[in-house]
């Protein structure tokens, strides 16, 4: 699935301070069209910044970050553009709470101008069918269960049509049982070619689906490879340690 | 009592007339003046956040009898004396409406900052990553989220200002308590008079907080 002919992410030198504080020191990465990357490691160790740089929710503090040959660092670059082709599913969801599902679903394709109110709303339609929520467009945010709105928040980044697809711990504010349903989710995403970059702790997800894991701490990545490289045969002692306490 | 309500009852009708004009025109513009400086406190622009915090200290700072002796005289007297070749003048409900709106125009940026605020960072970060503008993002996603948060707070506000239409009275715009002044030193009935001003103030308030509640619980239910 990996097209290593085309670089949708790259990342040079990636830099990001808070004050005083260097939480990412120094990041070089390229992701392929249709790879599917996760990022773990300890918490604390830059992994959620490093995504949330990606499309820029991050001001970057040094070093570059290109999608699709677009240098989103640079103050010439339409960000609200680039973003448009960049999908992000976050810890807690945040699905807005005053829309319904649907027009959750249909707020920004119909406010970006992307296509007309109805084939926004077919598209949304379509786009819940793939999560297995087609019956709930008329509920609101508070009446979904925690894996529910974590499909619809898929969703609704998918009824933009993007390349790339960003996840930040998707599945970490669910309860145990509702995991499984967010994963069949992203693995089917994964299974279509969608480039994806993944922040998560599910080890077996990332066994199983990952192209590439990348292992980070202290703002470094440690580590990287395919998951039998970096998850089966760690060569750094503090990969070991790590998947010594979370395996 | 009888000889108040039926020599001077549509009077001090037609004054809570005004009264209520004057709040009304006064909390048109304190809405237009909260939401302004309230949006301003919470842009990413230290200018403007600064900006609003200035002038909501400044106006929660000085007390309204002062702001009101300060813009029906003392403004025209800058103007027209001080710097001279003006002819400025304010007519007492033009005063008295630029007043109210400062003042509660003051109070309101702070609800509307904080009932900003109150919204999880996360909505706004949601919709940024779709793609969506920062004005989009907050008109359409923060604003209607942060509004009903708002709206029990911006109720009391719109009491409050309600009964400090009354410190108008010293500018001698006519509304209720001017009114009843000149009630009371043409019939020197204190006691009477006063106890009639003060049942209309709770007449209309009360009507006022009793719908108010409706609307809050109606919004609540309705998501």
């Amino acid at each position: 699935m990996v097209d290593k002919s085309e670089i949708k992410v790259s990342v040079k030198n990636l830099k990001k301070s808070y004050g005083s504080l260097e939480v990412l020191k120094d990041i070089s990465t390229d992701i392929y069209k249709g790879e599917v990357v996760c990022v773990i490691g300890p918490s604390g160790s830059g992994k959620s910044t490093f995504l949330r740089c990606l499309n820029k929710l991050e001001k970057v503090t040094d070093g570059t970050v290109i999608i699709d040959g677009q240098d989103i660092t640079s103050k010439q670059t339409n960000i609200n553009q680039v973003r448009e082709n960049i999908g992000m599913v976050f810890q807690h969801f945040n699905l807005f709470n005053n829309l319904n599902i649907l027009d959750n679903l249909t707020l920004a394709p119909v406010q970006l101008k992307k296509c007309s109110k109805d084939e926004a709303v077919v598209r949304a339609n379509k786009m819940l069918e793939k999560v297995g929520l087609a019956d709930k467009t008329e509920s609101y945010p508070s009446q979904l269960s925690g894996g529910q709105k974590q499909r619809v928040a898929i969703a609704r980044a998918l009824c933009m049509n993007p390349d790339i697809m960003l996840f930040d711990e998707p599945t970490s504010a669910l309860d145990p049982e509702m995991v499984g349903e967010v994963l069949q989710v992203m693995k089917d995403l994964a299974a279509e070619g969608m480039t994806m970059v993944i922040v998560t702790h599910e080890m077996g997800f990332a066994r199983e689906v990952a192209d590439r894991v990348i292992f980070m701490d202290g703002g470094y990545v440690i580590e990287e490879g395919t998951p039998q490289e970096v998850l089966l045969n760690p060569k750094e002692d503090r990969t070991i340690d790590f998947l010594n306490k979370v395996l | 009592m009888f000889k108040i309500i039926t020599v001077y009852g549509l009077m001090l009708l037609g004054a809570l007339g005004r009264t209520l004009l004057l709040a009304l025109l006064g909390l048109f513009f304190a809405c237009i003046i909260g939401l302004i400086f309230g949006i301003m406190g919470v842009l990413k622009n230290r200018a403007c956040n600064v900006i609003s915090q200035i002038f909501v200290d400044v106006i929660r700072g000085v007390p309204m009898i002062v702001l009101a002796f300060f813009v029906y005289f003392g403004v025209p007297y800058f103007f027209n004396t001080i710097i001279g070749g003006f002819n400025v003048g304010l007519t007492a409900l033009q005063a008295g409406t630029i007043c109210l709106a400062l003042n509660c125009g003051a109070y309101m940026a702070e609800i509307v900052r904080a009932g900003i605020q109150s919204v999880d960072v996360g909505q706004m970060e949601a919709a940024r990553s779709l793609g969506l503008t920062y004005g989009m993002a907050m008109r359409k996603v923060v604003l209607p989220q942060a509004i009903k948060t708002m709206i029990p707070t911006f109720i009391n506000q719109f009491i409050i200002t309600l009964k400090d239409t009354s410190i108008l009275s010293v500018i001698g715009f006519p509304e209720l308590v001017n009114t009843a002044k000149n009630v009371q030193a043409n019939t020197f009935m204190s006691f009477q008079t006063w106890a009639i001003v003060g049942v209309m103030y709770l007449i209309v308030i009360t009507i006022l907080s009793r719908s108010a509640k409706m609307v809050e619980r109606r919004l609540s239910v309705g998501r």
